[in-house]
């Protein structure tokens, strides 16, 4: 329970602008947002109409396959607008916050004295039940299932990724309370991952009913596909379950309080950013509520969560459900003379072609550049290194590629989302666009398979 | 040089669907990105990237030729003023090789440009910059006065078959420099052996020094010699063979250039040294099995000395490493690696055709790459059958 699991591979991209450990309070937003595109393949069906009246927990939105996932207002006000893309996809439900917090009751007490039954009724209620996802696809969980196992990981590797040990201070009955609610949803074990290079966090060190589990590398090794990987590989036909260790906190404060209690923290980080810093405040936030006249220059990217998976947004745009990291950093889009000849001082690569190697603990100001233009497969080995899976990567996206389900099944897709090959795109010479060929592959197979 | 970048966005319409130059698109675009790397930014998955791309990765393999070249270059002019008897200074010996060696490289790569651009127009497809290495390779395993039009017919042949029609870079099977010089081999095989293509001048009939050969050490291996002296009758030492100073393809002889590159590409992390320390491997075994039979010269050469003849050496650390035609899962560039110096030595042994294996053996091992890597997937699928079986 207590070895050590060593993550060899891997790449920890070190960037400026990391987010001082200080809280601060974040002004309250004029609206904030649910996003249905936040979740894995979701269709949402609307109940929440434009200048529908809204509480804290009240529904705005249930999954369209699943009408028992709800998904709930973080405040209490007025709906705004329904945000539509492409083919009139829904994007974004935009409320309009009255100030109050009026809220709606759930289910208070004790989970472990709960059925199975009351604890799955009170997180769909809630709208709780979508911090929950699954592996394979990583979707919402459907709560008619059995998973084999509940994992958590309680700390995050990405580059600038805030420290959870930090957020998770003073958590512990929360946290515990949140556990005792998940230990109702599984036969199996909890799991929880830690950082082995630094103390833990009193909820983690302390929390019952979970078994826990040491990791110790760069990047991904924070990040809960690799951890299942390590401690119990998923298997074709077997689900497990995945939630972020805020989440749990969150569920705890709903069994404890019988209230949603829509509060996070967000890390404010980037090299952009004047004072990064961690912001409490509510989740779905505008995000320039965090940013404004905080910023180092105009033309900046916006990233809800971090730089290698997280989703871009505008200045008018809001922070993501379950994130709990912004990300400023400069827009690429400058054309450099001989760029691919140049010593590199300032540029950042896995390949020691550039001088840059000279100076190994540097921060770096990395911007959106591509740096080259897409090609075809053509180096090997270099997914391998940062890819900690005893899976063979580039053989997976082609199987994806060419549309070969059975090969995709066979070579491992059921263990890995986006975020697990996000660092192989990272350091892709071709520039192949991985996580979005890996998506493609999962939703082909989970509509042959559902 | 912002007025640069002006101009070339002032023009650029003119090459786009619907302007008058847009059967230039290709082109034009290859000079842009040669002279700027574009302003594309990142619109789906991770949002930053790694700055090392496909020309700066070419680029390093370039730049590790340029011990050979260099050398290479130098000793065209060493072994012809041999021949010749005649005293001649470095700079002198230098630029006599220059001046053989640059044509042939104005060609492969002018050739071989010539077609990709032709073909990523009609594919609509940015240039790849496969080629940049092709380029430099295909003159330095060639005979020094190969002709011209030679190496022009088989550029063109390596490109458009051994390349562009599997679908260009990154799909091919072959290595592409070694198909250049596999055809030239076959097609023309008076002007690619024997004792007197590898020195400048011997072809067309130089006056040389009396008992002059030109023969390479190989060759004087196949014919049963056991002491391997230059032309002039004097014994070649290791030292001389690890050096370079022994008539060859132009950039083969040079051991110690090449490990030179070697080193730099492992450091740099574009060459695989899993790949060059198998090839080494699998002939320094190969070489001590044979030299535990014994029987005639070759098979008595000692293994160390099969590291540092021929095109060992060279084929070893740039044509085997190539990533496309190679394996490509590290577990199977091991073995990958381990029978192409098997059957490099093994050829160049047992085939009185052939004094040197290597091109052959890469080219053999290029086929049998993918069934390697077929193996290592099935062990790693089953391996995963078998853990969800034990789970059940």
């Amino acid at each position: 329970m207590s070895e050590v699991i060593k993550i060899r591979r891997g790449l920890d991209i070190k960037l400026k602008g990391k987010a001082d450990k200080i809280f601060m309070k974040a002004p309250r937003s004029k609206t904030y947002s649910v996003k249905p595109v936040d979740f894995v393949s979701l269709t949402p069906k609307i109940v929440a109409k434009p200048c529908a009246e809204v509480k804290v927990g009240s529904t705005l939105f249930y999954d369209k396959y699943r009408p028992e996932i709800k998904y709930v207002s973080p405040v209490s006000g007025i709906v705004q607008k329904i945000v539509r893309g492409e083919r009139r996809r829904i994007i974004a439900i935009i409320v309009e916050d009255d100030g109050k917090d009026t809220t709606e009751t759930f289910k208070q007490g004790d989970p472990s004295s709960m059925s199975r039954e009351q604890v799955v009724e009170n997180l769909l209620e809630s709208g709780l039940w979508p911090t929950i996802k699954q592996r394979p696809y990583g979707v919402v969980a459907s709560p008619q299932d059995q998973p084999k196992a509940i994992f958590i990981s309680g700390f995050d590797s990405a580059p600038l990724a805030p420290d959870f040990d930090y957020i998770m201070k003073d958590m512990e009955k929360e946290f515990q309370a949140g556990i005792d609610a998940l230990a109702k949803l599984t036969d199996g074990k909890i799991h929880l991952g830690l950082d082995a290079r630094y103390p833990a966090a009193k909820a983690y060190e302390n929390a019952k009913k979970v078994e826990r589990h040491y990791f110790r590398g760069p990047h991904p090794a924070g990040n809960v596909g690799i951890q299942i990987h390590k401690i119990s590989p998923v298997n074709k036909g077997e689900k497990v379950w995945t939630l972020k260790p805020f989440d749990v906190v969150t569920i705890g404060r709903l069994f404890l309080t019988g209230k949603y209690d829509p509060s996070t923290i967000v890390a404010l980080c980037g090299s952009e950013v004047e004072k990064p810093v961690y912001y409490k405040l509510i989740r779905g936030a505008e995000v320039v509520s965090i940013v404004k006249d905080n910023l180092k220059q105009e033309n900046v990217r916006m990233i809800s969560g971090n730089v290698l998976t997280g989703r871009k947004i505008s200045m008018e745009g809001h922070i993501g459900f379950s994130d709990n990291q912004v990300s400023v950093i400069p827009e690429g889009d400058y054309y450099e003379m001989f760029g691919w000849i140049t010593p590199g001082l300032k540029k950042f690569s896995v390949s020691r072609s550039f001088f840059s190697w000279l100076m190994p603990n540097k921060e770096y100001r990395l911007d959106t550049n591509v740096h080259g233009g897409e090609r075809a497969f053509v180096m090997t080995g270099e997914y391998e290194r940062v890819f900690p899976m005893d899976i063979y990567p580039v053989p997976l996206l082609k199987s994806i590629i060419v549309e070969d389900i059975d090969k995709m099944e066979q070579l491992g897709i059921y263990e890995v989302i986006e975020e697990d090959m996000a660092l192989c795109e990272f350091v892709c010479t071709s520039k192949t666009p991985v996580q979005s060929i890996l998506r493609n592959g999962l939703t082909m197979l989970r509509k042959e398979l559902e | 040089m912002n007025a640069l970048r002006r101009y070339l966005d002032k023009i650029k319409p003119n090459v786009e669907k619907g302007g008058k130059f847009h059967f230039l698109k290709s082109t034009f675009e290859g000079f842009e990105t040669f002279l700027f790397v574009p302003n594309t930014v990142t619109s789906t998955g991770s949002h930053i990237r790694d700055a090392f791309d496909m020309k700066r990765g070419m680029i390093m393999v370039v730049l590790a030729l340029v011990p050979a070249l260099l050398f290479g270059m130098w000793n065209t002019g060493y072994q012809h003023f041999l021949a010749l008897g005649v005293e001649a200074g470095f700079w002198e010996m230098f630029w006599f090789g220059f001046l053989k060696v640059f044509p042939i490289i104005v060609v492969s790569y002018v050739t071989g440009l010539g077609i990709e651009f032709v073909f990523a127009q009609i594919r609509d497809h940015e240039i790849n910059e496969g080629f940049l290495v092709s380029g430099m390779l295909i003159p330095l395993v060639m005979p020094v006065d190969v002709p011209l039009w030679m190496v022009a017919v088989a550029t063109a042949f390596a490109v458009v078959i051994g390349k562009e029609v599997f679908g260009g870079t990154g799909m091919n099977i072959l290595n592409p420099a070694l198909t250049a010089r596999a055809f030239l081999f076959f097609a023309y095989p008076t002007k690619m052996s024997g004792d007197r293509v590898w020195v400048a001048g011997l072809e067309k009939g130089m006056e040389t020094v009396d008992g002059y050969s030109g023969a390479t050490i190989l060759g004087q291996a196949a014919q049963n010699n056991d002491v391997f002296v230059n032309g002039i009758g004097e014994k070649f030492s290791a030292w001389d063979m690890f050096l370079g100073t022994i008539p060859g393809s132009i950039g083969e002889t040079s051991t110690l250039a090449i490990l030179l590159g070697a080193v730099f590409l492992i450091f740099v992390g574009v060459g695989s040294w899993r790949i060059m320390l198998s090839v080494f491997a699998g002939g320094a075994a190969m070489g001590l099995l044979l030299n535990a039979f014994g029987g005639n010269a070759l098979m008595d050469m000692p293994f160390w000395q099969h590291l540092i003849v021929g095109g060992f050496a060279f084929g070893a650390v740039y044509m085997a490493t190539d990533p496309v035609s190679a394996t490509q899962t590290e577990r199977g560039k091991w073995i990958y690696g381990f029978l192409i110096g098997v059957l490099a030595i093994l050829i160049r042994v047992f085939n009185p055709g052939y004094p040197e294996g290597m091109m052959l053996a890469i080219l053999l091992m290029n086929v049998f790459a993918p069934l390697i890597d077929h193996y290592i997937l099935e062990a790693n699928i089953r391996k995963r059958l078998k853990r969800a079986k034990v789970q059940a």
